[in-house]
């Protein structure tokens, strides 16, 4: 349980609001819980409920309403490249495609070692060094910016050799 | 501009390094301000500096602060750090290059509103970012830059960061309020505005980074010196953001005023290849199409000339794009995208920036026909004047401007323009 592994994180996050808004907390006990488990289970949203005293409900609903939560298990890492105007002006259309059939998947597929999804997604605020992605995985988000096809590949290589262990 | 007066990390480098952003005067602003000063002097100072909201609807901040139910307490500041309309980049530089010139305009706001503690809410992409603003912030507390009694006042301020988890529609700020509670982000009927019920139901003043940012400067140097900058009625310097088919994409500081010429040309270097300009996005996807005539080309970029050749200034995010561009393929993506951030709670929204996009798709794929097109006019009808908030209203913008300036790019795709 959240409260007993991660007993100060849960303690630190309550403390940024109110006493009596602990319902506050809910986005950002979302993303411990997702870190710990990987994903969000039912199970898992039953429990940063109960931490708030709200129901599993209303929580559950905050996983199916903001795209950075996941209740369906994915590779280890989330390759999200944006593809919205800015950037397919500057070729991240083309450059998604091609990381697609190098990796042999197509968007929102897992490759089949299970390491990386990709997702296509909405302006991340990088617009100016596009092709760009963010890597969302169990250390949180990051940016990779002013990439090409080799550059994401190369990073792709690289992390499968580095975390052969994860 | 000879100096930055936002972006001064481009003068000064290692401003982001807080002994560096001191003896560069940093603080200075907030502690006369908080030794020397009223809330209400502070209201009126900012009043005075023309300053207007940078986050898109150019409200004059200070007439924003000034609505804030008197006597009622606490009261609440919070940050809209949830950049996220397409082509807009400028507060995350900020935030990431010059923090502590924005922390200490969000101390500045706090006092005038005579609020004790500020939310910060980034969206959740920025997650490097706004650890690291968690990390300024606990510095600061150290030494004694937030905390209690800041200064020897009777002023304490204690300031959070709030993640986001990825919703575009968590930038209109009633939806911001409800997300920030635990909620789904979606926006509230108004009125009450945020001024009279906004975070937990108490007064609560939303600012943009970019807005936050300008207050140590204008505190600083005065309203007089501010209003040396830009155009009597857009006052100041804004940074834009500039994208698309351009030879250097990137933020420029520049006064309100500047010509998208200047901008284009000047500082971006022009349009890979020497291609034409064919279209603007001036707002990001959230504003009309413009043409790239002399006539727009000459424009001066402020909140009243944008509008004059039939579009917006916003949060002056300046998509560029050259001759090459199919319209018709802009409309479809800005479709997916407010079909996709759409939040879902007005039907005419939700369904009509469905249908938009179907339509399109239906276009793209070759299946259209001519009356196709005047159908997608009269589904963005549809949405016009009928939501809680501005998303619908922005939906509709690109589609309509576009059927209206470009119609020959849209009958292409119907078999009639070849």
């Amino acid at each position: 349980m959240l409260k007993d592994t991660h007993a100060s994180e849960v303690e630190a996050i309550l403390a940024h609001y109110p006493a009596d808004q602990k319902r506050s907390a809910a986005m950002p006990l979302l993303y411990l819980a997702q870190r710990a488990y990987g994903h969000l289970t039912s199970a898992a949203i039953e429990e940063v409920a109960g931490l708030i005293d709200v129901s599993s409900t209303q929580v559950g609903s905050l996983v199916g309403f903001y795209t950075l939560y996941h209740d369906h298990p994915g590779g280890k890492v989330r390759m999200q490249i944006c593809t919205d105007l800015p950037c397919a002006l500057r070729g991240a259309e083309v450059f998604a495609k091609a990381v697609c059939t190098n990796l042999g998947i197509r968007v929102g597929e897992t490759t089949p070692d299970g390491w990386i999804t990709v997702e296509e997604v909405t302006c991340l605020a990088g617009c100016d060094k596009a092709p760009l992605f963010q890597v969302q995985d169990a250390d949180g988000i990051h940016y990779r910016e002013g990439q090409t096809v080799e550059t994401a590949m190369a990073w792709i290589d690289e992390l499968r050799r580095s975390r052969t262990d994860g | 501009m000879a100096e930055h007066i936002l972006l001064r990390h481009r003068d000064i480098p290692d401003i982001d390094q807080l002994d560096a952003y001191l003896a560069h005067g940093g603080f200075e602003a907030l502690r006369q301000t908080l030794t020397t000063k009223s809330p209400a002097e502070v209201i009126d100072i900012v009043k005075a500096s023309g300053l207007r909201g940078r986050g898109g609807a150019g409200f004059p901040t200070g007439v924003k602060w000034s609505f804030l139910t008197p006597d009622v307490f606490p009261r609440y500041v919070v940050v809209n750090a949830d950049e996220s309309e397409p082509g807009t980049f400028k507060d995350r530089e900020i935030m990431e290059r010059n923090p502590y010139q924005f922390l200490e305009g969000v101390a500045l706001c706090a006092f005038a509103a005579q609020a004790r503690a500020a939310y910060i809410y980034c969206r959740g992409e920025f997650w490097d970012l706004a650890h690291r603003l968690e990390e300024r912030i606990a510095e600061l507390e150290t030494r004694g830059f937030l905390g209690r009694n800041l200064f020897g006042s009777a002023f304490s301020l204690e300031m959070h960061v709030h993640l986001g988890a990825g919703a575009y529609i968590c930038g209109e700020e009633t939806a911001l309020l409800e997300s920030l509670e635990g909620a789904l982000g979606q926006p509230r009927l108004r009125p009450p505005f945020p001024a009279a019920k906004g975070l937990y139901g108490q007064p609560t003043v939303v600012n943009n980074v970019e807005t936050l940012a300008n207050l140590p400067p204008i505190l600083a140097r005065g309203a007089d010196w501010y209003r040396t900058i830009g155009t009597p009625q857009s006052p100041g310097p804004k940074v834009f953001s500039l994208s698309g088919h351009i030879e250097r994409p990137g933020n420029y500081e520049l006064p309100l005023g500047t010509t998208f010429r200047t901008l284009i040309f000047e500082h971006g270097g022009g349009i890979p290849g020497g291609r034409g300009v064919k279209a603007i996005l001036p707002a990001g996807a959230s504003a009309p199409l413009l043409l790239g005539s002399d006539e727009v080309l000459d424009t001066p970029m402020d909140y009243e000339s944008v509008p004059k050749v039939g579009s917006m200034l916003g949060s002056a995010s300046i998509i560029v794009m050259d001759d090459s561009v199919d319209i018709a393929w802009v409309a479809l993506k800005t479709s997916r995208f407010f079909k996709h951030e759409s939040c879902g709670k007005c039907t005419p929204c939700r369904e009509g920036t469905y249908w938009m996009l179907n339509v399109l798709e239906r276009l793209h794929a070759g299946g259209g026909t001519p009356a196709d097109i005047d159908l997608l006019g009269s589904v963005a009808q549809g949405i016009q004047g009928k939501c809680l908030c501005p998303l619908g209203e922005f939906a509709i913008l690109p589609v309509l401007s576009g059927i209206e300036r470009f119609r020959q790019d849209f009958a292409t795709h119907t078999g009639n323009g070849r």
